[in-house]
């Protein structure tokens, strides 16, 4: 499990039913708190995606004499960072490397976690030890440490934080996806395709993939709370992008000398960070209950 | 029980030998020369050649694996490139102020954690379980480097109660019990465990929940039994699995703890990988993670059999 959240695996036993992703579309549309998170999470990415087009400050046009100024001054709304530069600025095209080095590796994870425990938990036997045993191997590692060694052997820079965290999540996905197929497996339906001659992609495409991946899914969704913290942790070691690039880690890095003169913008980066791995966390709660229909 | 404990001996050997090849691979993933962070620009290639000799760069992988791993298993794990003492001494050194954070912060989390989600999964579903399943989601979502970083801000640059940096007065790092050298302890312990803090305050409260809806409660209460001894038999319930949770969060805290310590500069192993990364010292960097990694699996083990023996249902499974 993860170093940072382990969030308690429910497998929903889902019936496969023409309506299901609607009902849980639904209840989680009825879930407040998940759609004040989406939303949050959606505004925060836009404004990321669209930062040119805002009208913003340039993120890197700094200035000696309008050095850390406070939340609110005039066309600097929310300061100015050690630099003379725009924070509001910074922060939205911050979002651009942050998200990007949280979500990323989850997703890259997801894909190569679900096709390595769907071969596992299906062929089971020797392949199946032979993948689970090596899983087992990394779940030998704190994962900020397996993150921090990875990165730090590899060196400084995105494209080295990305693979070390896709890294330290595949194994945790690898085990979920391996645990979720070895139920389905063994369910009628299954056996029912076999005895009808379905070849054993057919299987895994048709009959698996469509049982499995709603769990996996879930569990992936707040993984990305905990790749966040971890992506913004290796910049702010040094691990990640270098200045004067904007990423929230790598700000609240060298913000840190602005902690006596201004505390309140060097807090920002930080927040923004939270903000976004609270949402993920929740948003993946309820998402987890919506997907639990007996309840 | 003891064929138990022997199983699970066995079992971790693979898992070593796994993480010694990781951890010696890890330094063969790295890009470059290993010793470029020793040798002068202008070295001559004879004298490159001989260092490279030295430090047993010149063999090949698998004998280089066999000899490294030989060598460890007697207690040397190389010599640190950059400051020439051995890497052992070197993790030796600091592994008592990690362990030293990690358990002020696993007692902080702990008994937070226990009395939110103990009181979170009693009161159920009001407003009390509202709070505390809000703190937990933020000690779970929160950046902890950010957050020792709130609380320097807060406690040492504004009310000026508790130091920022350090582990001791005038920066020494030798340790007493006294006010004089805790309070350098109290914001990063503090930091570290917001983290344990939430995910044991999750698991209690689903524990307590549990338990509660079981029958044997019932059973308790219908024989007359008063709240405070329902609730006695709910913690000895949820007491097993609630310390399996510590015993692990104790060990990422042990291994995680370089953004805490980098943030605090505790001088702890997480600082020294912070230096090994950045001085480009690939085998206090090999050494570090090894030592934390195996800390780590042998933790794990520890858990588990204590488990077993708390909770005999888990020995037959």
């Amino acid at each position: 499990m993860s170093a940072i959240s382990e969030p308690a695996l429910q497998v929903p036993a889902k019936t496969k039913s023409s309506g299901y992703w609607a009902t849980v579309g639904r209840r989680l549309l009825r879930d407040k708190l998940s759609v004040l998170c989406a939303v949050i999470l959606l505004t925060i990415l836009l404004a990321a995606l669209f930062a040119p087009w805002l009208g913003l400050a340039d993120p890197y046009q700094g200035s000696m004499i309008r050095r850390l100024r406070p939340i609110g001054t005039p066309n600097y709304l929310l300061g100015t960072d050690e630099l003379g530069r725009d924070m509001l600025a910074r922060l939205v095209y911050g979002g651009r490397l942050s998200l990007l080095t949280g979500i990323l590796p989850v997703f890259l994870a997801f894909i190569a976690g679900t096709t390595l425990g769907l071969i596992a938990g299906y062929a089971g036997g020797k392949l199946n030890t032979i993948i689970m045993r090596t899983v087992d191997v990394f779940f030998a590692f704190p994962s900020v440490l397996l993150a921090i060694a990875i990165s730090g052997a590899l060196g400084a820079g995105i494209l080295n934080s990305v693979v070390s965290l896709t890294i330290v999540f595949i194994p945790q996905i690898t085990r979920v996806a391996e645990s979720v197929t070895t139920g389905v497996r063994n369910r009628d339906f299954v056996e029912a395709a076999r005895a009808s001659g379905a070849d054993t992609l057919t299987i895994m495409r048709v009959h698996m993939l469509g049982n499995v991946l709603g769990p996996i899914f879930v569990y992936a969704t707040g993984l990305i709370s905990v790749s966040m913290i971890l992506a913004s942790g290796l910049s702010f070691l040094g691990l990640g992008t270098k200045p004067p690039e904007p990423e929230w880690g790598l700000m609240l890095n060298t913000l840190r000398t602005a902690i006596y003169a201004n505390p309140v913008v060097a807090a920002l980066p930080g927040v923004m960070i939270f903000a976004v791995s609270i949402c993920f966390n929740l948003l993946s709660d309820g998402l987890r209950s919506a997907m639990d229909i007996r309840n | 029980m003891l064929s138990y404990i022997a199983r699970r001996i066995v079992y971790v050997i693979p898992i070593v030998i796994g993480v010694a090849l990781v951890c010696f691979l890890l330094v063969h993933l790295a890009p470059g020369d290993p010793l470029v962070a020793v040798l002068p620009a202008d070295a001559s290639q004879e004298l490159a050649a001989q260092l490279r000799a030295a430090y047993g760069f010149d063999r090949p992988l698998p004998v280089q694996f066999g000899i490294w791993v030989w060598k460890a298993l007697n207690g040397d794990l190389g010599t640190s490139i950059a400051s020439g003492r051995p890497v052992l001494a070197e993790v030796m050194n600091a592994v008592g102020n990690t362990i030293m954070l990690a358990l002020a912060a696993a007692a902080i989390g702990f008994f937070l954690g226990v009395s939110l989600g103990l009181i979170a999964g009693y009161y159920r579903n009001t407003w009390i379980d509202k709070v505390a399943t809000s703190i937990a989601v933020m000690g779970v979502s929160v950046p902890h480097y950010w957050l020792g970083i709130v609380l320097v801000i807060i406690f040492s640059v504004q009310l000026n109660w508790l130091p920022a940096v350090g582990a001791g007065p005038g920066g020494s790092s030798s340790w007493a019990w006294d006010w004089a050298h805790m309070q350098y302890l109290v914001l990063p312990a503090l930091t570290s465990a917001a983290i344990p803090m939430g995910i044991i305050t999750r698991t209690v409260r689903a524990l307590t929940g549990d338990i509660l809806s079981q029958d044997f409660v019932e059973a308790l209460r219908a024989k007359g039994l008063n709240e405070r001894g329902v609730f006695r038999h709910v913690i000895k319930n949820a007491a097993p699995t609630a310390m399996a949770v510590m015993g692990l969060q104790l060990g990422y805290m042990l291994g995680g703890s370089i953004l805490i310590e980098t943030v605090f500069s505790w001088p702890g192993t997480g600082l020294l990988l912070n230096s090994a990364i950045f001085q480009r010292d690939l085998p206090l960097l090999q050494g570090t993670i090894l030592v934390l990694a195996l800390f780590f699996v042998f933790l794990n083990l520890v858990v588990d059999i204590a488990q077993a023996t708390i909770d005999p249902r888990i020995k037959r499974s």
